[in-house]
C-alpha cells in the first residue's frame, strides 16, 4: 500500500464509520514544524554553504589560537613582513603577527556580536510583546520610546559620551550597551506587530478562559509563537553588530589595545594600501565581510524556512 | 493636508524642546570646552583659565545656560557662540548642510533607480539565475563595512588616476580649493569630487532598498488585482507598471523618506574618508574642538530632520495610497 | 447577438476543454491539481462546476484564461470557437481575455486595485479592447455600473474601491467582466466571500450580466444551492477529476456517483416532506501528491469494494446521454437517497425526530441559497 504524505502537520485522514466502508489503509506521516523548517532551510543552498563557512570561521577564531601559539599582542622585530610561512597573514607596523591578531579579533567581534544579538533581541521581543499585548496608551507610549531610539543619533551620542568616559577603560561594556541600544527597537517593532495579530487568535482566548495570567499568556503563548521571527532577527543582528562595531572603531569608539577586534584591525591599517602593505587592510576586512555575508545568507535561509509565503506556488 | 502638516509640526515643538533640554544636559556633562585649554603648553595661568570659564558661560548655573541658549535660538535665531574664535556656527552648519545635501541627493537618486530596477526585475524573475546573481551581489553590498569599502574605492581611484595619468576622480574634499572659473567647469569639478562618495553610499544604500522593493513587488505580483488586470486583457507592460509598480512603490517611498533623515544627519564615515566638510565632519570636528554649542546645533538640526522626514513619509504615504486618511 | 437558448444542447460549441491536466512542481513532489478534465460549453448555457476546495475547479478555469503561474505544467487542449488557446502567445491571449472570455474572482475585497478609482478600472477594461474616446468609455462605465445595480453610478464611479462594500465591489468586478460583451464569463466562487444576505443580490447581478451579454457562463462554486438556481448543467469534480456531469435535474434527482449523493445529503432542504437529517461525508479529500491507484473517493465512500482500490473508474454515460458518472457501481445508486447510503454522525444520532421540522425551518432561514433547491422527486427517475 502506498504511503501518503501529508504536508500539513497533525492532519489525519478520517476513516468512514459507514457500513461497508473498507478500513482506510493510509499511513499519514505528519511532519513536525521543526522538521519542515529544517528541511526548507537545507534546500536554501546559499544558506547551507554559508553555514559551513561560518562554522569554519568560528572554529578559526576559537580553536585556531590553541594551534597557533603566537600571541596577538607580542611585538616581534619582523615589521611589515608580507604573508609567508612563518606569518601566513604577515605582520604589522609593530611586528604583531596578523594571523593571531585576526583570530583574536574575530573572537572578540563574534563574542560582542552574539552578546548584543541575544540581549537586544530578547529585550526587544519582550518589550514588543508587552507593548502589543496591552495595547492602548501603554502601546503608544512604549512605541514612541522605541521610535526615539530608532531615530535618535545614538552613534553620535555614544561618541560624545565616549569623549567623557574614555579614561574609565570600560569601553567594551559601553560598546555592548550602545550596540544593544541601537538594535533592540527593530526587534521590538517586529514582535509587537506579530503579537498584535496573535493576541486575537482563539488560543489566547482559550488560555485566558482557563485563567492564565497576563505574564503566562505573554511568555507561554505569545512569545513562543514568534520564535521564527526571533531567531531570524537575532541572526541578522549578528551581521549588523559586526558592521556597526567596525564603523564605531573607525570613529574611535569601542575595543582598545591590547584587546582587539576586526573593526579595530581595519581601522589601524586604513592607510596600509598606500603604505604598500595591502594585506593588513584586506585580510581583516575580508573576515568582516565573510562573517556578515554568511550570517546574512543564513538569516535569509531561516526567513524562507520559517515564512515560506514568498516561495509558495500560487494556484 | 496643509492643516495636518501644520498641526503635526506644532505638535512636535514640545517634544523638540524637551529633547533639547535632555541633549543640553548630556552635552554639558560630556563636552567640556575647557579641555583643549587645560592641556595647553605652556600651561595657562589660573586667571586666564577663569576668564575663559566666564567667557564660555561655565560659571552660570546649568538651567540659566539652557535658558540663554533657548532664548538665543528662539528670539535671535542663533546657535550661541562658538568656543573657537572667528567661527560662526550658523554659517558653518549652513555650508555643511549644503555639502551633505549634494551628497544625499546624488546618493538617493542613484540608489533609488538601482533599487527599483533590481527589485522589480528580481521579483518578476524570481528564482532565476539573474535573481540569484543580483541577490548575491546585493547581500555582498549589505555585508560591506562602509569605511572599508570607502577606503578601498578611494585607493582604487588613486591607482586608476596614477595608472592612466589622468585626474578623473578627486578623492579629497567636496570641491577643489581653487575651483575653476565658469559654471560648466565648476560643475565638472563638483562632479569629479562627487563620483566616489556618491557611488560608495549609493551602492551601500541600494542593496537594502532593492531587497525591500523585491519583497513588496513579490507581494503585489501575487495579489488578486494583478490577476484581474491580466484577465481584463491589459498588456503585460501596463499590468506590470500601472498596476504592479504603482502599488509596490508605496512602501519603498516611505522607507526612503525615513532613511533620508539618517543620511542627512551625515554619512559620517564617508564624509570623513573623502574629507567632505558636511554634517558628519561638522559633528566630529565639533566634538574634537570640544565646542558644546556646535554639538548642540548639530543635534538640534538632526532632530528637526527626523521630525520633518517622518512627516514627509506620512504625507507621501497618504498621497500614494488612497486608503490612508491623515487624521 | 444570440438569444439565450434554454435548449442548450442545440447551441454552438463555444469552449471545449479536452483532457486537461495541470501539474504544479513543489518541494514535496508534483501536485496533480487537475487530472483530466473534459467539458464543452455551448453558447448561452450556464455550466456549474462543483467541488470541494482543492478539487481543481479553479485551477482548470485559470488554465482557460492562461493565468496559471509559469511553473504550472499544462497538458490537453482548450479550444475557444475552434481555436486552440493552450500555447497561444501572450499577445494573442490579451485579445481573448476580457474580450471573448471574462473572469470574475472569488474575493472582491482584493480583486480591485486599491489605488485607482473604480471608474478608471472599468474604463481601462473597455479601452483595452475598444478604440474609443475616453469620454465614451466613461459613459459606458456609468452604464455598466447601473446595469449591475450600483446606486448613483455617476457619483460612485469616482470613488475608490475601499469606499465600496464587498457586495458592491463584486458588482464592479461583474461590470468589468461584462464590459466588452464577452462570449464566456467564468465566475470563480463569486459569492463565497460574501455575506449570505448579499449573495442573492450578487447572483442577481450576475444573471443580469449574463442575460445582457448573452454570454455562456462557467459558474464555479462549492455551494450546490447556488448552482441549482443558476446552472443548466453541472460538473462535479473530486480530486482534480470530473466525477459526474449532467443536467441540473440529473445531478439533483438522480445522482450516480456516491460523492454527489454525499454532497446533496449534506445540504439542508426546506422542502423535505419528513424530518431529514443531514448526512455528512466523513474524512477529507486526498492529497494530490502521488495519488494511489484506484478511485480517489474510495477512502470516504460507503460503497467501496475491492475493485475501487485497484481501478479508477472512468467517466461513463449513464442511462441518459447527457449524464455521465465515474463510479464502478453507479447503476446501484439509481433512485437512492443520501441517508440510505451515508450514515448520520454518531453524535447527533439520538436526536428526536420531532426536532427535524424546526431545524429544517431554521436552516432554511439562514441559508438563502437553500431556498432555491427545486422540488425533489422522491421516487427517483429510473
Amino acid at each position: 500500500m502506498p504511503s501518503r504524505v501529508n504536508t500539513s502537520a497533525g492532519d489525519t485522514l478520517g476513516t468512514t464509520a459507514a457500513p461497508g466502508a473498507k478500513a482506510a489503509e493510509f499511513t499519514v506521516r505528519a511532519r513536525s514544524q521543526r522538521q519542515i523548517v529544517f528541511r526548507r532551510f537545507r534546500q536554501h543552498k546559499a544558506a547551507m554553504a554559508s553555514l559551513v563557512v561560518f562554522a569554519l570561521v568560528v572554529l578559526f577564531a576559537f580553536v585556531g589560537p590553541l594551534l597557533w601559539s603566537t600571541s596577538a599582542s607580542f611585538m616581534s622585530n619582523d615589521i611589515f613582513t608580507a604573508p609567508d610561512a612563518s606569518h601566513p597573514f604577515g605582520t604589522d607596523s609593530n611586528g604583531i603577527d596578523l594571523l593571531s591578531a585576526v583570530m583574536k579579533g574575530t573572537q572578540s567581534s563574534l563574542i560582542i556580536a552574539v552578546v548584543v544579538s541575544v540581549v537586544s533581541t530578547a529585550f526587544g521581543a519582550i518589550y514588543g510583546a508587552v507593548s502589543g499585548f496591552y495595547g492602548g496608551w501603554t502601546d503608544t507610549i512604549m512605541m514612541r520610546i522605541a521610535d526615539l531610539f530608532l531615530t535618535f543619533p545614538i552613534i553620535a551620542i555614544a561618541i560624545m559620551l565616549d569623549n567623557r568616559f574614555q579614561a574609565e577603560a570600560s569601553s567594551l561594556w559601553l560598546l555592548i550597551f550602545v550596540l544593544t541600544a541601537l538594535f533592540w527597537p527593530s526587534a521590538g517593532r517586529v514582535i509587537r506587530a506579530q503579537v498584535l495579530s496573535l493576541k486575537e487568535k482563539e488560543f489566547v482566548e482559550a488560555a485566558r478562559a482557563l485563567g492564565a495570567r497576563d505574564r503566562r499568556i505573554i511568555f507561554r503563548h505569545l512569545l513562543p509563537n514568534t520564535l521564527g521571527s526571533i531567531i531570524v532577527i537575532s541572526t541578522l543582528t549578528v551581521a549588523g553588530t559586526i558592521l556597526t562595531e567596525t564603523a564605531l572603531s573607525f570613529l574611535g569608539f569601542g575595543v582598545q589595545f591590547p584587546n582587539t577586534s576586526l573593526g579595530l584591525l581595519v581601522t589601524n591599517n586604513q592607510t596600509a594600501i598606500e603604505g604598500g602593505h595591502p594585506w593588513l587592510f584586506y585580510i581583516p576586512g575580508i573576515f568582516i565581510i565573510l562573517i556578515a555575508l554568511t550570517i546574512n545568507f543564513i538569516g535569509d535561509g531561516l526567513r524562507d524556512a520559517f515564512d515560506p509565503q514568498q516561495t509558495r506556488v500560487r494556484a | 493636508m496643509l492643516v495636518y502638516s501644520v498641526r503635526r509640526l506644532i505638535q512636535s515643538i514640545p517634544i523638540l524642546v524637551a529633547s533639547t533640554f535632555v541633549i543640553f544636559l548630556m552635552v554639558a556633562s560630556s563636552v567640556d570646552p575647557m579641555t583643549p585649554y587645560l592641556t595647553k603648553k605652556p600651561p595657562l595661568s589660573a586667571a586666564q583659565l577663569d576668564s575663559l570659564r566666564v567667557k564660555f558661560g561655565l560659571t552660570k548655573p546649568l538651567l540659566q545656560r539652557y535658558w540663554d541658549w533657548l532664548t538665543g535660538l528662539v528670539l535671535h535665531g542663533t546657535f550661541g557662540s562658538s568656543t573657537q574664535t572667528n567661527y560662526h556656527i550658523g554659517q558653518q552648519l549652513g555650508y555643511a548642510m549644503e555639502v551633505t545635501l549634494r551628497l544625499v541627493v546624488g546618493t538617493i537618486l542613484i540608489a533609488l533607480i538601482l533599487a527599483v530596477i533590481v527589485g522589480v526585475v528580481t521579483a518578476v524573475r524570481q528564482y532565476s539565475k539573474l535573481d540569484y546573481a543580483t541577490t548575491t551581489i546585493g547581500f555582498l553590498f549589505l555585508s560591506l563595512p562602509t569605511f572599508w569599502f570607502a577606503v578601498l574605492l578611494k585607493e582604487w581611484a588613486i591607482q586608476f588616476n596614477e595608472a592612466t595619468g589622468t585626474h578623473l576622480f578627486d578623492t579629497l574634499w567636496e570641491s577643489s580649493p581653487n575651483p575653476p572659473a565658469g559654471f560648466l567647469p565648476q560643475l565638472g569639478d563638483a562632479a569629479q569630487h562627487m563620483i566616489l562618495p556618491v557611488v560608495t553610499l549609493a551602492l551601500l544604500s541600494y542593496a537594502a532598498w532593492s531587497r525591500f522593493q523585491r519583497a513588496s513587488m513579490l507581494e503585489v505580483l501575487g495579489s488578486d488585482y494583478m490577476r484581474l488586470a491580466r484577465a481584463k486583457g491589459l498588456s503585460p507592460f501596463r499590468v506590470m507598471f500601472r498596476h504592479g509598480l504603482r502599488n509596490a512603490l508605496i512602501p519603498l517611498t516611505t522607507q526612503v523618506a525615513l532613511d533620508t533623515a539618517a543620511l542627512l544627519s551625515g554619512a559620517v564615515i564617508t564624509e570623513t574618508i573623502y574629507s567632505w566638510r558636511g554634517m558628519g565632519l561638522f559633528f566630529i570636528s565639533s566634538i574634537q574642538m570640544a565646542d558644546p554649542n556646535s554639538v548642540m546645533a548639530w543635534l538640534l538640526v538632526t532632530a528637526v530632520f527626523v521630525i520633518v522626514m517622518n512627516l514627509i513619509a506620512d504625507l507621501l504615504y497618504a498621497v500614494l495610497d488612497p486608503r490612508i486618511r491623515l487624521a | 447577438m444570440t438569444d439565450r437558448n434554454p435548449r442548450f444542447d442545440s447551441g454552438e460549441e463555444l469552449l471545449a476543454v479536452r483532457d486537461l491536466t495541470v501539474t504544479f512542481p513543489t518541494a514535496d513532489g508534483d501536485v496533480q491539481a487537475v487530472r483530466g478534465v473534459d467539458y464543452v460549453l455551448r453558447r448561452g448555457e450556464v455550466l456549474g462546476i462543483v467541488g470541494e476546495s482543492g478539487s481543481g475547479k479553479s485551477v482548470s478555469s485559470l488554465a482557460v484564461m492562461g493565468l496559471l503561474p509559469k511553473s504550472a505544467r499544462i497538458q490537453g487542449s482548450i479550444t475557444f470557437q475552434g481555436e486552440e488557446l493552450l500555447g497561444l502567445s501572450e499577445r494573442k491571449l490579451m485579445s481573448v481575455r476580457g474580450k471573448k472570455i471574462a473572469m470574475i474572482f472569488q474575493d472582491p475585497m482584493t480583486s480591485l486595485n486599491p489605488v485607482y478609482k473604480v471608474g478608471f478600472q472599468l474604463e481601462e477594461a473597455i479601452l483595452a479592447h475598444n478604440d474609443i474616446p475616453k469620454e465614451q468609455a466613461r459613459k459606458r462605465a456609468v452604464e455598466l455600473l447601473e446595469i449591475v445595480g450600483i446606486p448613483f453610478p455617476a457619483k460612485r464611479i469616482d470613488q475608490f474601491p475601499h469606499e465600496f462594500s464587498g457586495g458592491m465591489r463584486q458588482r464592479v468586478v461583474i461590470a468589468i467582466a461584462m464590459a466588452n460583451n464577452p462570449d464566456v464569463i467564468i465566475a470563480d466562487e463569486p459569492t463565497t466571500a460574501l455575506d449570505v444576505t448579499v449573495q442573492a443580490q450578487v447572483l442577481e447581478s450576475l444573471r443580469t450580466a449574463q442575460q445582457e451579454t448573452g454570454a455562456a457562463m462557467v459558474l464555479i462554486t462549492h455551494d450546490l444551492g447556488v448552482v441549482a438556481g443558476q446552472a443548466d448543467r453541472v460538473l462535479v469534480m473530486y480530486a482534480g477529476k470530473p466525477v459526474e456531469i449532467g443536467t441540473v435535474d440529473d445531478i439533483y434527482y438522480n445522482p450516480r456517483m456516491p460523492y454527489t449523493l454525499g454532497l446533496l445529503g449534506s445540504l439542508p432542504r426546506l422542502d423535505a416532506d419528513r424530518a431529514e437529517r443531514l448526512t455528512p461525508i466523513q474524512g477529507t479529500p486526498p492529497s494530490l501528491l502521488s495519488l494511489p491507484p484506484g478511485c480517489p473517493f474510495m477512502p470516504r465512500c460507503p460503497l467501496a469494494k475491492d475493485r475501487c482500490a485497484e481501478e479508477e473508474p472512468e467517466l461513463l454515460v449513464t442511462d441518459t446521454t447527457d449524464h455521465s458518472a465515474a463510479c464502478h457501481y453507479s447503476a446501484l445508486l439509481a433512485g437512492k437517497q443520501a441517508d440510505e447510503v451515508f450514515s448520520h454522525t454518531a453524535e447527533d444520532a439520538a436526536m428526536p425526530e420531532s426536532y427535524g421540522a424546526e431545524i429544517a425551518g431554521v436552516t432554511g432561514e439562514v441559508s438563502a441559497a437553500a431556498v432555491e433547491v427545486p422540488k425533489p422527486n422522491t421516487k427517483g427517475v429510473s
